[in-house]
């Protein structure tokens, strides 16, 4: 299964993770797993996600997170899980 | 499973150390392209690159998208055209056609660069070989994306030196038929000892003909990274230095390789090699010079400079060769002048020249890259240059290069803008002793004496 890491770092405000899961609800994304921590006001989640039964492309996902970051005022990036892999693991 | 921390380290280094991958370059082979009438041979190479590329951008956009990795060109090298205009082009303007050809080809297909309009004269020029390189000027001045090359030496030819001393008027002629752009034709000019087949950068890029069809090399970058990992180390000892350079080309390569692999499948083009360069680019902490400084020079150029690039390229040599499955191309640390803002600050604070920038293209690729001179440095003292450049790669077994841009109507001092990618650079003075007789002899240099391994 293919999955996409989507990360949220931005300042903390009201309903971040809200915002990003109706989202993610609505374009039929599953979440598999969420981690997060907030250091010294910053808020920083990764997300774990299976994209696959979504009607989107993966460009149009990061797209329109991008976009809804820049809504809420935190930066939102959406990746295949592979990057991460190649560049952690051998 | 991936945890927040590792995916912390690479969403920084991308977003904040400048992590990209430079190039995608597509090798297309035009060799089945040749016919002997000109009219048809354009049209054959027009259709050829067209098809073979025409997903290569939109693929490369997907690509980074899903991946959250920006890839900042998509280019394309094709076979020298000396070879593929050989027997339709009887002078130097029918090879201009097939540049024009090239350039529109580019220019439908949205590349930002195509290479290939090349000629490999390490032992000798054919007629063609000697039209193609006689064009170049005007080939470059009426072309917008076209790139040329020109190996005139290998370690085990020797090296051409009537190709070198023509090669001297040519970057006269490129510059001045360009002048109104700062001399800019000569920034896509690349003179060559032991030229890769497989290199992705450009301007140098060709597709040699010992390789397939089509191929997909790739080039990374990252000297941002590099700099950043060894701001950790300060103080550290050579041993702790090494390893983190090697970690770090470690990761970086692998995205090359992970890129590469993507784009080879999606466009069903096997995948040729990753090129291991650290490339610097004029955006500030895209540096390679940074790197320098980081290990503990003042300026690049400052004495300990050579040393510190060799340990530099060969770390990220090692470090990077684990990380992909086929490496080639140039393999090495570059160190363009004008493409790098600690090259400039270097030259600027009178730390950099043009001879200790020689000294130090023996430990690294490539050569004497993006360099401003005056422009009325005398064509034989670009010859003289390109020998010496040339020289160094044949005894020393790599590839060597030489990309000047004589500056016409600037000199020493003044400074010459290029923009984008290419930078802006102070130009550099050159030795004003002569060396005409040497330059005007004829004939070739011969093989070094460890050229005959057989």
């Amino acid at each position: 299964m293919k999955k996409t890491i989507i990360t949220v770092v931005g300042k903390d405000t009201v309903g971040i993770i809200a915002k990003v899961c109706t989202y993610l609800a609505e374009s039929n994304v599953n979440i598999l797993d969420i981690s997060q921590t907030i250091v010294q006001g910053f808020f920083n989640m990764m997300m774990v996600t299976d994209a696959t039964q979504s009607p989107k492309t993966a460009a149009q996902i990061a797209d329109e997170l991008d976009k809804l970051g820049q809504e809420i005022g935190v930066s939102i990036r959406c990746q295949h899980e592979d990057i991460f892999n190649m560049m952690h693991r051998i | 499973m991936i945890n927040i921390f590792e995916v912390n380290e690479t969403n920084k280094m991308i977003t904040q150390e400048n992590l990209d991958v430079r190039t995608i370059t597509l090798g297309i082979s035009l060799l089945s392209c040749i016919t002997d009438d000109l009219d048809q041979l354009n049209e054959n190479i027009y259709r050829k690159i067209t098809t073979v590329a025409k997903d290569l951008v939109l693929t490369g956009q997907e690509i980074e998208k899903e991946y959250g990795i920006p890839i900042v060109n998509k280019r394309i090298s094709v076979t020298p055209i000396a070879l593929v205009g050989g027997s339709a082009c009887k002078s130097s303007e029918d090879f201009v056609t097939i540049a024009k050809t090239l350039d529109r080809a580019a220019k439908e297909v949205g590349v930002n660069f195509l290479g290939g309009y090349s000629a490999l004269v390490s032992k000798g020029m054919t007629k063609a070989d000697e039209y193609l390189i006689r064009s170049i000027p005007q080939a470059l001045a009426e072309t917008d994306f076209v790139c040329s090359s020109v190996n005139v030496g290998s370690t085990k030819c020797g090296i051409d030196m009537d190709a070198v001393r023509l090669l001297g008027d040519v970057i006269l002629q490129t510059a001045e038929l360009t002048k109104e752009q700062d001399s800019l034709g000569c920034a896509k000019l690349v003179v060559f000892c032991n030229a890769p087949d497989d290199n992705p950068f450009m301007a140098g890029a060709f597709h040699g003909v010992t390789e397939a069809d089509a191929i997909i090399n790739v080039g990374v970058s990252g000297p941002g990274v590099v700099k950043h990992a060894l701001a950790d180390v300060r103080g550290k000892d050579f041993e702790t230095l090494c390893e983190t350079i090697k970690k770090t080309a470690f990761k970086v390569t692998r995205v090359g390789q992970l890129v590469a692999q993507e784009a080879s499948r999606r466009l069903g083009v096997p995948f040729g090699i990753v090129d291991l360069s650290l490339a610097p680019t004029p955006a500030i902490g895209d540096s390679v010079a940074d790197i320098l400084c980081e290990i503990g020079l003042e300026y690049a150029g400052a004495p300990g400079t050579t040393a510190a690039l060799a340990l530099l390229n060969d770390q990220v040599k090692k470090g990077g060769v684990m990380a992909s499955s086929y490496v080639g191309g140039l393999s090495g640390a570059f160190i363009p002048v004008s493409e790098d803002q600690g090259m400039i600050d270097a030259v600027r604070a009178g730390a950099l020249t043009l001879e200790k920038l020689e000294a130090m293209t023996c430990v690294c690729s490539v050569g004497l890259d993006m360099i401003a001179i005056p422009g009325d440095t005398k064509a034989t003292t670009i010859s003289g240059i390109i020998a010496d450049e040339m020289a160094i790669g044949m005894v020393n077994q790599k590839t060597t290069a030489v990309r000047v841009i004589p500056v016409i109507g600037k000199g020493v001092g003044e400074t010459v803008e290029f923009g984008g990618l290419l930078g802006y650079a102070p130009i550099m003075p050159v030795n004003r002793y002569s060396c005409d007789a040497f330059v005007n002899r004829r004939g070739r240099i011969p093989a070094p004496i460890h050229s005959f391994k057989n």
